[in-house]
Order: structure tokens, then C-alpha cells, then sequence
């Protein structure tokens, strides 16, 4: 008999007359919040990433400043400038990258990236030591519910809360271990 | 499960060596002292705590009992979107299934993130056997491996190590670590990026876990925090996630309750650094899913033990477990310590050992476990349970003690404490954090003893 076949026999024999079971969800779906922005930014700075706010003119300028100096990596949906790029195959070499998102969580400060042409593909984000990520206010939701249902599972997700971290030696939580040490968000309002 | 991970012997005998032990001891405390606040705290923060966890609980459950249906789902979509999938009746023909697919490769090298299911299955060790070396590069994990050692914990698995023995580890057994290196964490993790930065690169082949399968969408999805899950799921050609068949979840919107869930429990974040998600083969990757049963349609036949099977591996239980608190990870003799493994282990591998007899014995019944539980699991309903199946005399005759002489050691090492500051001298002087803490009882936390004689009371008069 086939594993396959085996597993699923001994899984019906295993459930047989077990109950039905209906699945309670009174938990919030939506989070009413008076000031998204704020609070997705405060919570962004919980984890130690830097995090601006500032109206969309003048995001332009933002960007030319914090990246001055630094090879970046930009994919081509970014309509955004920086004076020096890199292309895609310098990725080991590059210092930086900036990109866009597909979602942002204000409760969890966490951005969402689906591989968007403003993203580009997922190592993009992971190998250089910086990511700039520009984030639009309306692409912030409350909570996780409301990010899950706009997000499509057939693209690759990257769910991104603060830098890479560890807290292993000793539980001393320590910033960047494989992946960007520095995440840098710019809200544009 | 044939096979066996960790120390020889039973709990009662591999939980004394942990109590005398004081690094080991000194360490748990801290990490799980600490653990425990944060989660309480980020806990705290949702008001709808008690409707995700009921959630939680419903969607674990009515997956059990349509998860025939579940996992042909899953089947059928992970193969849709360019995906392979096999099924695995147990370790044997798990590690065999892995190494063919390696083989297949080419390749004599693989890197791994970090998996309890193929920590469960042995196949580290399966792979060495065949001449593929298979690299851990979570950093505990790594610490771990090159320490050749065992992990301690779910969630911090080198608890059980202070910087200084890292240090030495990494000097000793890492081939690239600088020879001035410090024993500052900052430090030492920057050893482990560079020393695991160009193996990503280099590597063809790349094995997982999962924390969650979605049956609806074929979709799976990895938890994590060092970016070292990112590199091992992007960067290599060949991906092969290894997951036990009761990790799935029915619907994409199902991840709305567990993503609140498990971070919250598990790290006491509000969320983990990076969370990954991807269905079939993705951007040109080729995919293999493995999925193992090694014991768990056994656990879901039966009516009390099945809610184990709810498990989503936060690890909160042993976070608030006194018994785990002094007898560490290892006196648990599997990759499931604590109240979890308690209960666990024994159902996935039968109460045949000794070991896995004096297993449910592992624990007071003081009932921390099931409140913090994510999923609702009823840790000490399960323990009562299993113990009455126990039908191994001499196992039960030390289980019994063991519980109680554990916490009653803790008892007698305070006093001590408190009449002579000689123990003081075993602690390192490297740790942080106030020593006088050591010497304050109010510090510990309170020990169950009446629910243990209640217990024991009982089921003498049965
Ligand atoms: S039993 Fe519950 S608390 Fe323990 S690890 Fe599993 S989900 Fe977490």
C-alpha cells in the first residue's frame, strides 16, 4: 500500500465519529484606529527600525538624503530617484535597496512585501545590509485580519517587523544577523 | 519512532543531573522569567485575547477531523502551483525520501533552517550516514550543532549555553571565527553571519520545516527572526520542507488567527522579524513538500491525546513550567521538551521506554501550561490520562518522585542560598543582571506542591 493511501486510511479510521466542530471568530476583524499613520510609525520604532513621516512632496528629497553615499539597489517599479544604482546582479555588493510594499500593519508595525514590481524578487530585501522601504499611507491597514485579506497567498510573501534579529546568546537581542541590520521606513502621507 | 534523541536514561534520573547543574539552571530561569513577562504583556495589549485563542483552538480541531480531506486538499494545490509532494509513513522513509531527493541534486551539501520535525525524524544524522552534510544555520541551532549538543528548548535552543562556552565553541569549531573574537553577543552573532553568509550563497539545496499549511491555497508558511529562514527559502535552486501532517490550517484567512497567536506566545512580540510565505515552486525554485506522519494518526486516534496535535510549538508552556524550570530541555529525552513533550512524546513514540513512561509523571498538574496555551490544549487533562495507561511499575514508582523531588531540591537549594552565600560563588560572574535575585526567595515562584498531593491523593484512593 502506498504511504500516501496508508496515512489517509489510518487519519478516516483515527476520526470516525469524532464531533463536528464549528469554529467561533468574535475575535475583531477590523481595528478601528484614529490615527493609523501615528501608530503604525511608533510601533515600527518599537523595533528599533528607523521610521519617518512626511508628506508626499517631500519624500522625493527624503530619499535622495538617506541614501546618499550608497550603491542601491532599486527595482524597476520604484519611480523614486537615488544618485547611485546598482543593478540587480551587484546584489552581494550593493549597500542598500529600496522598494516599496504591499501592505502595511499598523498594530504590529510590519510591512508586507509581495514581490511587486516595486519589490522586486525576495533576495532583493534579504542580502544587502540596508532596506529603505517607502510605504503609502493608504496602503496601511489596523491588524492583521484586514492584511490578510488583502494580500494574495499565490505571490511569495515577506512579512518584515523591525530588522533581523536574534536573542539567542544569553536572550540579549541582538540586530541583524543574516538580514538587513539596518530597516529604514518612510511613510509618504 | 525508532529514533532516539537525547539522553539515555528516564526524566527522574536526567531531571537530577539538570538540578545540579547550576549554569544550566541560572540560565532557564532568566530565559524563561523573561519570556514569560514579555508575552504577558503583549498578551495584554488585545482585548480579544480569549476570542483568538478560542478561534485558535476550533480551527486546529476541525482540521483534525477533516484531515483526510485537508491534506488531499493541500495535495492537489501545492501540485498546481508546480509543487511535489510525498508522504511519509514515519522517520525511515522520511530521511530515505530527503536523501533521494538530495542525492537527485547532485549535491553532498545542504543548509537547514531551523525544524523539529526533522530533529524528530533524526535526519541530520540520516544524511551524514549518506554522505551529505547538513548545515543548522539558526544561530542556536548552529551554537548547538557545532557544540555537538542537544537542544534544550523550542524556541532557544542553546539556553542551556553562556557566552563564553559559545565563544569557545565557535573558536574551536567554526574554522573561520576571528581569533580575537569576544564574548559579546553582538560579536558572536556577527561570527555566525559571516561564517553562514557564503554557504548561503553557495548552497543548491535547502531544508525546512513549516509553522502552518494551507490546505485551501497550498501555501506554506515559515516563522522566524534572524533572516536565516529568508536565505534558506529564497537563495538555494531546491527547497524541501519537511512538516508533520497536522501543521495545516484549512483557509488563507485562517493566518489572520494563528499570526496573531504565535508570535504573541512564542517570542512575546507583537510580531517575529520576518515571516515568509510561499505556495508551490516560486520564482524558478523547485519545490518538494514531505509530509510526515511518524506517529501522529496515532496520537489522533485517540480522544483525550489528540488536542496535542493542536500544538503550534510557541512554547509558552514550558516558559511557565516549574518542573521544566529546574529540570531543563534535555531530562525530557526528545526535540519536545517540557509540558508539551510530556505529552507528546510519549503518544508519538508509545509508552514503551522507561523514559517515555516516567514522561507524564514530568509535571505537578499545577495547570500554568494550559492557561497560557494558545491553542487551549489541556496539558494536565492529557498527563492524568496517559499515566493511567502507564503500565510499567518501576517507571511509575520514579515518575511519582519525580515531580516532587525536583521542586523539593529547588526547596533546599534556597535555604541554602539563604544561609550561606556559597552557591553564589557557582554562578558566573559574566552574567547580567543582580545576583542578590539568587538570593531572594520571594523570587521564586510559587511552588504547587498541593496540587500534586491532590493529585496523588486521588488517584491512590482509585
Ligand atoms: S502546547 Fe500550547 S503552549 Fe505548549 S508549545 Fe504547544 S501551543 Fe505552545
Amino acid at each position: 500500500m502506498s504511504a500516501r493511501k496508508e496515512i489517509l486510511d489510518k487519519v478516516r479510521k483515527a476520526v470516525e465519529g469524532a464531533p463536528e466542530v464549528e469554529i467561533p471568530r468574535d475575535y475583531r476583524t477590523t481595528i478601528p484606529h484614529d490615527d493609523l499613520v501615528a501608530h503604525f510609525a511608533e510601533r515600527v520604532d518599537d523595533y528599533r527600525a528607523i521610521v519617518h513621516v512626511l508628506p508626499s512632496a517631500e519624500v522625493p528629497a527624503l530619499v535622495a538624503k538617506v541614501t546618499e553615499g550608497r550603491r542601491m539597489i532599486v527595482p524597476e517599479g520604484v519611480t523614486l530617484a537615488v544618485a547611485q544604482v546598482v543593478p540587480e546582479d551587484e546584489l552581494l555588493t550593493a549597500d542598500g535597496v529600496l522598494t516599496g510594499c504591499a501592505v502595511a500593519i499598523a498594530e504590529t508595525g510590519t510591512i508586507v512585501l509581495d514581490a511587486g514590481p516595486d519589490q522586486g524578487r525576495r533576495a532583493l530585501t534579504l542580502v544587502p545590509d540596508y532596506h529603505l522601504c517607502v510605504v503609502r499611507a493608504d496602503q496601511i491597514v489596523s491588524g492583521v485580519p484586514e492584511a490578510v485579506a488583502r494580500l494574495d497567498p499565490s505571490r511569495p510573501l515577506t512579512w518584515i517587523s523591525g530588522p533581523s534579529a536574534t536573542s539567542d546568546i544569553e536572550l540579549n537581542r541582538v540586530e541583524g544577523v543574516h538580514g538587513p541590520r539596518t530597516l529604514e521606513v518612510i511613510v509618504s502621507t | 519512532m525508532s529514533v532516539f534523541i537525547g539522553m539515555p536514561g528516564d526524566f527522574p534520573a536526567n531531571s537530577a543531573k539538570a538540578v545540579q547543574n547550576s549554569q544550566l539552571r541560572f540560565n532557564l530561569r532568566k530565559a524563561t522569567h523573561t519570556i514569560r513577562g514579555k508575552r504577558a504583556t503583549v498578551v495584554g495589549e488585545l482585548p480579544d485575547w480569549a476570542e483568538l485563542r478560542a478561534a485558535g483552538k476550533a480551527i486546529k480541531d476541525h482540521t483534525l477531523r477533516h484531515l483526510d480531506r485537508y491534506l488531499v486538499q493541500l495535495e492537489e494545490a501545492v501540485q498546481r502551483a508546480g509543487g511535489q509532494v510525498h508522504w511519509a509513513r514515519d522517520a525511515a522513509e522520511a530521511n530515505r525520501i530527503v536523501t533521494d531527493l538530495v542525492r537527485q541534486t547532485g549535491e553532498t551539501e545542504v543548509v537547514k533552517v531551523k525544524s523539529m520535525a526533522t530533529q524528530e525524524i533524526g535526519l541530520n544524522e540520516h544524511l551524514a550516514e549518506h554522505g551529505i552534510t547538513a548545515y543548522e544555520t539558526d544561530l542556536a541551532e548552529l551554537i548547538v550543532q557545532l557544540g555537538d549538543d542537544f537542544p534544550s528548548h523550542i524556541l532557544v535552543p542553546a539556553i542551556h549555553r553562556n557566552r563564553s562556552e559559545i565563544r569557545e565553541i565557535f573558536l574551536a569549531k567554526m574554522g573561520d571565527a576571528p581569533a580575537d573574537l569576544t564574548d559579546e553577543p553582538a560579536a558572536l552573532a556577527e561570527a555566525a553571519r559571516l561564517h553562514l553568509r557564503e554557504r548561503f550563497l553557495r548552497s543548491k539545496v535547502a531544508i525546512s520545516g513549516a509553522n502552518f499549511m494551507i490546505a485551501e491555497t497550498g501555501t506554506c508558511v515559515v516563522l522566524e527572526s534572524e533572516g536565516n529562514g529568508r536565505m534558506c527559502l529564497t537563495l538555494p535552486e531546491t527547497l524541501i520542507s519537511v512538516v508533520g501532517i497536522e501543521k495545516l490550517l484549512p483557509t488563507w484567512r485562517d493566518l489572520e488567527v494563528f499570526l496573531q497567536l504565535l508570535p504573541r506566545s512564542s517570542t512575546g512580540e507583537r510580531m517575529n522579524p520576518y515571516t515568509s510565505t510561499w505556495t508551490g515552486s516560486t520564482e524558478g525554485q523547485t519545490f518538494h513538500l514531505v509530509l510526515l506522519d511518524n506517529g501522529r494518526t496515532n496520537v489522533l486516534a485517540d480522544e483525550v491525546g489528540r488536542q496535542a496535535l493542536r500544538c503550534i510549538r510557541c512554547s509558552a508552556c514550558l516558559n511557565v513550567c516549574p518542573v521544566y524550570e529546574r529540570a531543563g530541555g534535555h531530562a525530557y529525552g526528545s526535540v519536545y521538551p517540557g509540558p508539551i513533550g510530556a505529552i507528546l512524546t510519549p503518544q508519538l513514540r508509545g509508552l514503551g521506554s522507561d523514559l517515555d513512561a516516567s514522561l507524564p509523571y514530568a509535571s505537578t498538574l499545577c495547570g500554568a501550561c494550559f492557561e497560557v496555551c494558545p491553542v487551549a490544549i489541556d496539558i494536565p487533562e492529557v498527563l492524568v490520562d496517559l499515566r493511567a495507561k502507564v503500565a510499567h511499575p518501576r517507571a511509575e514508582r520514579a515518575g511519582m518522585r519525580v515531580a516532587g523531588w525536583v521542586l523539593a531540591k529547588e526547596v533546599r537549594l534556597a535555604k541554602a542560598q539563604r544561609l550561606a552565600s556559597r552557591f553564589r560563588k557557582l554562578v558566573p560572574k559574566r552574567l547580567p543582571g543582580p545576583l542578590s535575585a539568587w538570593t531572594d526567595t520571594r523570587d521564586l515562584p510559587d511552588i504547587p506542591k498541593e496540587s500534586f498531593r491532590e493529585w496523588w491523593a486521588r488517584n491512590e484512593r482509585a
